[in-house]
């Protein structure tokens, strides 16, 4: 921004009453309740912190959590690719079925998510019944927990990819083909370099939507502790049973997992805008 | 040839994955015929549900979408120190399991909670209550009407609002007149995303709503409850009634953004 703009800018009114609600709502609505999150945590003694986050349910529900969040974002990437790809690149009958159906897990109840897929999924279900034919089950299993992460997740793969993918210009690829690449050559050299920031930025949203995901998988993972139980769901089990020292750990674990994520998405994003300009 | 082989595979997958669920949803509340589904979505405890889902949009959605004006016109009218610290802090709730985000407010509002005791001396309830739920489905829906309006703002220059100005508007009209239409596409997609998520939130309001059946269950933890107890026709003949919130909100998407 120029000094005149800045000038320019500073004439409008109302900064005061907007910056002072802005921060007044986020310090009720969220800064105040996740940092009373953290005071709780910090009370607990060492050892009990130590305890509620090794014991062997809580690391296999993180095992689960995070095992079956990387499987889901990296089955979204290929995926997003594809259908970000044949949605920029091809114009086709029913394309803008598809492009509206993409959305559908955002705006989708995850309640009413979990029931349809684990009703899909289970042995008699439209899906489940020819898997289970060849001996594969879903529903029920960790197998069906990552489907529904895979497909909770999608939107964000397509979505990060699909403006990167249409802003690449045509004329780079013509290039690469004019000077006798292939073209599985100028997707590997040319296409894919320039998209990629934005492949790995749409995983991790995906990631970052998965791993704390309740309502989609609660229904369809049959929550066996051990087995198919995801960290969001030993934090309501133990809740349930007053364990609140136990829950509290947990989803201060998985607040900062989300800090942290949320810090990687800020950089993506601004590693996307430079590459976007260059 | 790799044209074809590739739209083939994104239609199977877009269908496999995203179109069998809402056919299930249909298929399944259609199942028993249309006179189960009408006594379904007649049944008391589902009016309960629908009417206590409607309380929380109602309050909810207005509280976020004034929010979401005031942070979208102060991070992109304004140039100030900390502004995309700001900005970062006003999308964390979307990172946050709801699990997480209903848990914070069990620890602040309930029994064993910090303000625990006080509330009980006063007999407020939030927890297992209407605020409990109100407040919880605020902080997962709480950026939404804030990302839409941001980058419409963003990409309308101040110049209009400096003429009206300068013209002798006074602040305030010069919002309602120039800045508000001029993002008005924007701010509807914003409100009624911020309505269907409201609408459908789950794990957040399942932690702080206590499953007090015919009280305290919005829509959603009244679909897991039918669905508990094996009535999975009516579960899914309530899941069709938000899965038409969905249609509407794709819709709206699709008009407005």
């Amino acid at each position: 921004m120029t000094a005149a703009a800045h000038v320019e800018r500073k004439m409008l009114p109302g900064f005061r009453v907007t910056m002072g609600f802005t921060l007044l709502y986020l310090l009720l609505i969220v800064i105040v309740p996740l940092s009373a999150l953290f005071g709780k945590a910090q009370a607990l003694k060492f050892g009990e912190l130590v305890q509620a986050l090794t014991s062997p349910r809580v690391l296999a529900a993180f095992r689960l959590s995070v095992g079956a969040s990387i499987v889901a974002a990296s089955i979204d990437a290929v995926a997003g690719l594809l259908i970000a790809w044949v949605l920029v690149r091809y114009t086709f009958f029913g394309k803008r079925i598809i492009e509206a159906l993409i959305d559908i897990p955002l705006a989708l109840p995850t309640a009413v998510a979990g029931i349809a897929l684990t009703t899909a999924y289970s042995e008699n279900g439209v899906l489940g019944r020819h898997l289970a034919a060849h001996g594969i089950a879903v529903a029920f299993t960790p197998l069906g927990v990552t489907m529904a992460l895979v497909f909770v997740g999608l939107p964000f793969a397509v979505r990060a990819v699909q403006p990167v993918l249409a802003d690449v210009e045509i004329e780079l690829e013509e290039a690469a083909t004019s000077l006798g690449a292939t073209r599985w050559q100028t997707f590997r050299r040319v296409t894919f370099p320039l998209i990629l920031p934005a492949i790995v930025s749409g995983a991790a949203q995906a990631f970052a939507r998965a791993v704390g995901e309740y309502g989609s998988v609660v229904f369809i993972s049959g929550n066996m502790p051990m087995k198919t139980e995801i960290v969001p769901l030993l934090i309501v089990t133990k809740l349930e049973q007053y364990d609140y020292a136990g829950a509290t750990a947990l989803a201060a674990a998985m607040l900062l997992l989300s800090l942290g994520l949320l810090i990687l998405l800020h950089r993506l994003q601004g590693a996307i805008q430079v590459g976007g300009r260059t | 040839m790799i044209r074809v082989l590739l739209i083939a595979i994104v239609l199977a997958l877009v269908g496999l994955l995203l179109g069998v669920p809402l056919y299930v949803v249909f298929h399944e509340a259609f199942a028993s015929g249309w006179g189960a589904y009408v006594s379904a979505l007649g049944d008391g405890d589902t009016r309960t549900a629908l009417l206590l889902s409607a309380i929380v949009i109602a309050l909810v959605v207005p509280l976020n979408t004034v929010f979401g004006v005031a942070a979208a016109y102060v991070t992109t009218r304004f140039a100030f120190p900390g502004k995309r610290f700001l900005a970062a802090l006003i999308d964390l709730p979307l990172t946050v399991s709801p699990v997480v985000a209903g848990l914070v407010f069990v620890l602040l509002f309930g029994t064993h909670g910090l303000f625990g005791d006080f509330l009980e001396r006063h007999e407020i309830k939030i927890i297992f209550a209407l605020p409990g739920i109100v407040i919880a489905t605020a902080f997962v829906t709480f950026p939404l009407v804030a990302r839409e309006l941001a980058p419409a703002m963003e990409a309308q220059s101040a110049d209009q609002e400096e003429a009206a100005l300068l013209l002798g508007a006074s602040g305030w009209t010069t919002f309602w007149r120039v800045t508000l239409p001029r993002v008005r596409g924007a701010l509807a997609y914003g409100v009624v995303l911020c309505t269907a998520r409201a609408l459908g939130e789950f794990g957040a309001v399942s932690v702080v709503s206590g499953h007090i059946r015919g009280s305290t269950n919005t829509l959603p933890l009244h679909i897991e409850v039918l669905y508990n107890d094996y009535a999975f026709a009516a579960a899914f003949a309530v899941s069709s009634l938000l899965v038409g919130v969905t249609f509407i909100n794709l819709v709206a998407r699709g008009i407005w953004k």
